[in-house]
């Protein structure tokens, strides 16, 4: 167990995945939407599924329960629509879930060296210790966003 | 089939590009019509290819002349991973020496928005895609025309062809497409 080093009270989302529960920082989440039609098309990125629509945006689908339980889901119920950051930009990424969410307030501990680098820290809920996840480092993609070789005129950054 | 050219209005207001609605293997994909130089039959290919037999190249099976360069023939399946299948048409693509094989062509449509790839992919579909765009409720990746063949791949063709053995140019039968 890690020693309590910073502690600080803050919301989180607590997510289902199988019969697990994780956390995410509350800041990081956006909504909670009902699973819509995946877009699939090629691509050679693990983890991604396809992109879905969400207010006119094109949101990416990333199944995190393999990396973090072993295993795909194999049901969803919602999506839980987060910010993810890569370097100074940040943009949506969905992440099916199996149960309900729900936000709650508690310390956390922040992660130890020995703990996988998707763990941002652990919370304590209702007799249970919860990891906190770090989406950065859950979810794929560049850091440092490459250079884009893009020629229309008309290219939407999706956020 | 004649496809009519892009409408050429660059000062209009809304920003828009003409472009061609194709499958590979069954997935739909997008290219900018004006990507496109010609549209033939995979049927005129025969006899105007020459096999190229590259084992660390398997997407290129076929080169054939074009003018004075040599054009290299993609299975867009092989490309994207998707499953083989009988390619119906072949895209000559404009500013690159690439050819593309097809399924066919769905339709024309004019693309109002170009969404930049969620930077969550990053991997070669970076290069592949110049973006996705949203289409009567679908969602279609836009090709790059340039991310089928990167340059060291062009080289390691180049390389390996014999120039004698180039057939002559393309015949007829192809749909030209004004730039």
């Amino acid at each position: 167990m890690n020693q309590p080093v910073e502690s600080t009270s803050q919301s989180f989302v607590l997510l289902r995945l199988g019969e697990r529960r994780f956390a995410v920082a509350a800041v990081q989440i956006s909504e909670l939407v009902a699973p819509s039609r995946i877009f699939r098309f090629p691509h050679r990125t693990p983890k991604l599924e396809g992109v879905i629509l969400r207010r006119g945006r094109i949101v990416p689908v990333c199944d995190v329960a393999e990396k973090l339980l072993g295993k795909a889901l194999t049901s969803r119920r919602f999506y839980l629509i987060a910010v993810r950051h890569y370097g100074d930009k940040s943009e949506w990424v969905a992440l099916p879930v199996t149960g309900d969410c729900e936000l709650i307030a508690a310390e956390m501990t922040n992660a130890g060296e020995a703990d996988a680098p998707h763990v941002a820290g652990w919370i304590s809920h209702n007799g249970e210790v919860i990891e906190v996840l770090n989406l950065d480092a859950l979810t794929p993609g560049a850091e440092e966003p490459p250079p884009s070789a893009l020629t229309a005129a008309f290219v939407e950054a999706s956020t | 089939m004649r496809v009519a050219a892009p409408p050429a209005k660059p000062h209009a207001a809304a920003r828009t590009e003409q472009i061609i609605l194709f499958r590979i293997s069954g997935q739909p994909f997008a290219v900018s019509s004006a990507s496109v130089q010609e549209v033939r039959s995979v049927d005129s290919l025969s006899g105007a290819a020459t096999e190229v037999d590259l084992p660390t190249l398997r997407k290129v099976r076929h080169v054939v002349r074009r003018g004075d360069k040599a054009l290299f023939v993609v299975s867009g399946a092989a490309h994207f991973g998707l499953p083989a299948a009988a390619a119906g048409l072949v895209f000559v693509l404009r500013k690159t020496r690439t050819a593309l094989l097809v399924d066919g062509i769905d339709k024309m449509a004019t693309m109002t928005r170009l969404q930049a790839i969620p930077l969550a992919y990053c991997h070669e579909e970076r290069a592949w895609y110049r973006g996705l765009t949203a289409l009567d409720q679908n969602v279609i990746p836009v090709v790059n025309p340039e991310g089928f063949l990167t340059a060291d791949e062009f080289a390691l063709l180049d390389a390996s062809l014999v120039p004698e053995s180039l057939p002559d140019e393309l015949p007829g039968e192809g749909i030209e497409l004004p730039e």
